[in-house]
């Protein structure tokens, strides 16, 4: 058995293994902000400022674990740095008539701009990392070890997208944001506290979308340069649509995303180098037109939070 | 005129003016924080940005694109669309506008000038107006359709200038082969100032007057006002936001073939500048009136050129126009709530003494002013 696990024997394997490797280290940023994403939607709000959280989330992470030595550290202190970030396009979209969407787009100048400013002494030194999980010691294969050291975060999205779809589904909260998603004036006469719940989970989307920008700077690709989450955040309301506003399927998706990024780079690599970027398009026009596909003409996607983007 | 009116005027008028103010002195708390004095740095963001005639011309130059794309979220809004499609349109439309520029490099400049011109508006005008088709006939949200597209235009951008129009002589920085140096739209005589400004202001007066001075314009708003009405009325609701989706996007793409034919003179990454999203936050603030935009894009366009002077003078970095202009638009944004407050406040003194006599002599059974 022992050649079957020399490098030079997989040979053919090496480009899905480098494949695997890409789509299990790319998906982590958009499994959580996805996550983030799906959580406020169902309350019926969108948020697109997530790519502003993700970005704090990101340099706020990097700084502290730098300065403390701790990646934990790092990872909590972003998180309440996402919810921060949370509280102001809560504290401002509950208010009447203040649209989400530009909100959104501000707080992404706003976000984007405080982390390049907080972030530019960072970019040189090196922070401390999360520690990988090895999970291909089994292996002795050194290119299957290094695809499947994984981020610890990855268990930690997966076992939250199997929690969300539970809580979701058979929880009386779930469903309590459920019911305010879909009819928020229904809601609010059955005495259903709208604006609370909204608060509460436009707050928890903004932290969640935080931690994937963490796993950004302290795993992979693991250093702070701006421009670093790259439009994940805005790409996680397309994404949310994929899923269908389902969390398990955000899991998914965010697979299905993560490996579109992680092609990108292997096709370029095989020489075809200006299809690369009609390929990047892929995910957005495959999600344009299951939205085209799901429509009716009343105005309604199927499985879409029904007050979503709607003014009450 | 009536007391109402009038508040509501004075409360359009003082509400924006005082979310700036409430900006400001967030912004100056934050300098404060870095042991700035606040008064420098709003010294010399003004001296940058509207100081003296040389630098107002540095915020004219940025004005003009977001006066043009605002027009891009203004437009369709009327109708009641929220489109943010502005940068994927301004891409597009740069894109033709040079794919054109380079098919016509041997004609006079005026014919070659007026085939991009057309090119950059059927290249915006279709991209925004498939999202009014797409919202029209099959109901799919415009405003993510639009988010979407973005991502599509910049890689279709991107695509180009790596393959069919690459210049081999750009290495470094792939752009597509320059447009006829003829071609390129001049400045305005005696300025730095190229003709963006007076295209981006014209476009701005033109929206007014369909807006509020045609009956097309009165068609879109009933649309945008209340739907269901709209229809109940016989107006084609969804010809007019098919119709007014393409003025948009034609705005949008204008613009992008004004950064092509006046700033870049090629078609290249650069494009990609945030132009389309500053548009989409100008048109929210401005309350989607595109004369009040012309005033938000100079004024966003001021705090844009103030960049290089705040990190000169005061060793800041670019990063703290984005949290300056992130804070405006928060604020203003955050104003919209309280529109009408200063009405329910008023007549309640005022009005509401009137009411009281009125109801008490001859309609007792009107409870509705109680």
């Amino acid at each position: 058995m022992v050649e079957y696990n020399n490098a030079s024997t997989i040979g053919w394997l090496s480009v899905p293994i480098a494949i695997l490797a890409g789509v299990l280290r790319g998906s982590v940023p958009f499994l959580f902000v996805s996550l983030g994403e799906c959580l406020t939607e169902k309350s019926g709000k969108i948020n697109l400022g997530l790519e502003g959280s993700m970005l704090l989330g990101a340099v706020s992470a990097y700084a502290i674990s730098f300065h403390t030595g701790s990646a934990l550290v790092g990872v909590l202190v972003a998180i309440l740095v996402g919810l921060l970030a949370g509280l102001i396009h809560a504290a401002l979209v509950l208010q009447p008539r203040v649209n989400d969407v530009a909100v959104g787009i501000a707080m992404i100048i706003f976000s984007s701009g405080m982390a390049f400013f907080f972030g530019k002494p960072y970019i040189q030194p090196k922070a401390a990392q999360i520690s990988p999980l090895n999970c291909g010691a089994w292996s002795h294969n050194p290119q299957i070890k290094s695809a499947l050291s994984l981020s610890p975060l990855l268990f930690v999205g997966i076992v939250l997208a199997i929690a969300m779809h539970w809580f979701f589904s058979s929880t009386s909260w779930g469903m309590l944001i459920r019911a305010v998603g879909e009819n928020p004036v229904g809601s609010r006469a059955m005495g259903i506290p709208v604006n609370a719940f909204r608060f509460w989970c436009i707050l928890s989307g903004s932290g969640l979308a935080a931690i994937g920008g963490a796993n950004l700077t302290l795993f992979y690709p693991g250093s702070w340069i701006e421009r670093i989450s790259s439009g994940q955040g805005l790409v996680a309301v397309a994404l949310v649509i994929f899923a269908r506003w389902q969390p398990i399927n955000c899991l998914y998706a965010s697979l299905f995303f993560g490996g579109a990024q992680a092609l990108g780079p292997a096709l370029q690599a095989a020489g075809v180098s200006s299809y690369y970027y009609l390929f990047n398009a892929a995910p957005y026009i495959l999600t344009l037109l299951i939205m085209v596909a799901t429509c009716s003409r009343s105005g309604t996607l199927a499985y879409m939070p029904e007050s979503l983007g709607k003014d009450e | 005129m009536d007391l109402n009116q009038a508040v509501d005027r004075i409360e359009r008028f003082l509400l924006p003016l005082l979310s700036i103010g409430l900006a400001l002195i967030l912004f100056g708390l934050f300098c404060v924080c870095q042991g700035l004095n606040p008064l420098d740095v709003y010294a010399s963001i003004y001296r940058a940005a509207f100081g003296r005639w040389s630098s107002f011309q540095n915020t004219l130059l940025r004005a003009a694109p977001l006066m043009l794309c605002s027009l891009c979220t203004i437009l369709p809004a009327q109708t009641g669309l929220i489109v943010i499609g502005n940068e994927g349109a301004l891409v597009i439309g740069a894109l033709s506008a040079t794919c054109v520029g380079m098919l016509v490099y041997g004609f006079a400049p005026f014919f070659a000038q007026l085939l991009m011109v057309f090119a950059g508006c059927l290249g915006g005008g279709l991209w925004i107006g498939l999202l009014g088709l797409l919202r029209a006939k099959r109901g799919v949200n415009e405003t993510i359709s639009g988010l979407l597209l973005n991502y599509v235009a910049i890689a279709l951008l991107n695509f180009f200038v790596e393959g069919p129009i690459r210049d081999p002589a750009s290495l470094n920085n792939p752009a597509s082969f320059p447009l006829a140096d003829s071609h390129l739209l001049g400045n305005l005589p005696g300025m730095r100032v190229h003709f963006g400004i007076i295209v981006g202001f014209v476009a701005c007066l033109l929206s007014t007057w369909l807006i509020y001075r045609t009956p097309l314009g009165f068609s879109a708003r009933v649309t945008g006002g209340n739907y269901r009405a709209a229809q109940i009325v016989g107006l084609s609701v969804n010809r007019l936001m098919i119709i007014f989706s393409i003025f948009g996007g034609a705005a949008a793409g204008l613009a992008g073939m004004i950064e092509v034919a006046a700033v870049h003179g090629r078609a290249n990454d650069d494009l990609v500048a945030g132009y389309g999203y500053g548009g989409v936050l100008v048109a929210f603030v401005a309350r989607q009136n595109p004369l009040v935009a012309i005033f938000v894009s100079v004024l966003v366009g001021g705090i844009l050129a103030s960049g290089g002077i705040l990190q000169r003078v005061h060793d800041l970095p670019d990063s703290t126009v984005l949290i300056f202009q992130g804070l405006v638009f928060l604020c203003v944004l955050w104003s919209d709530s309280f529109y009408g407050k200063l009405n329910s406040l008023v007549p309640h003194f005022i009005h509401g003494s009137c009411h009281e006599i009125f109801n008490s002599s001859c309609a007792p059974e009107d409870i509705s002013h109680g």
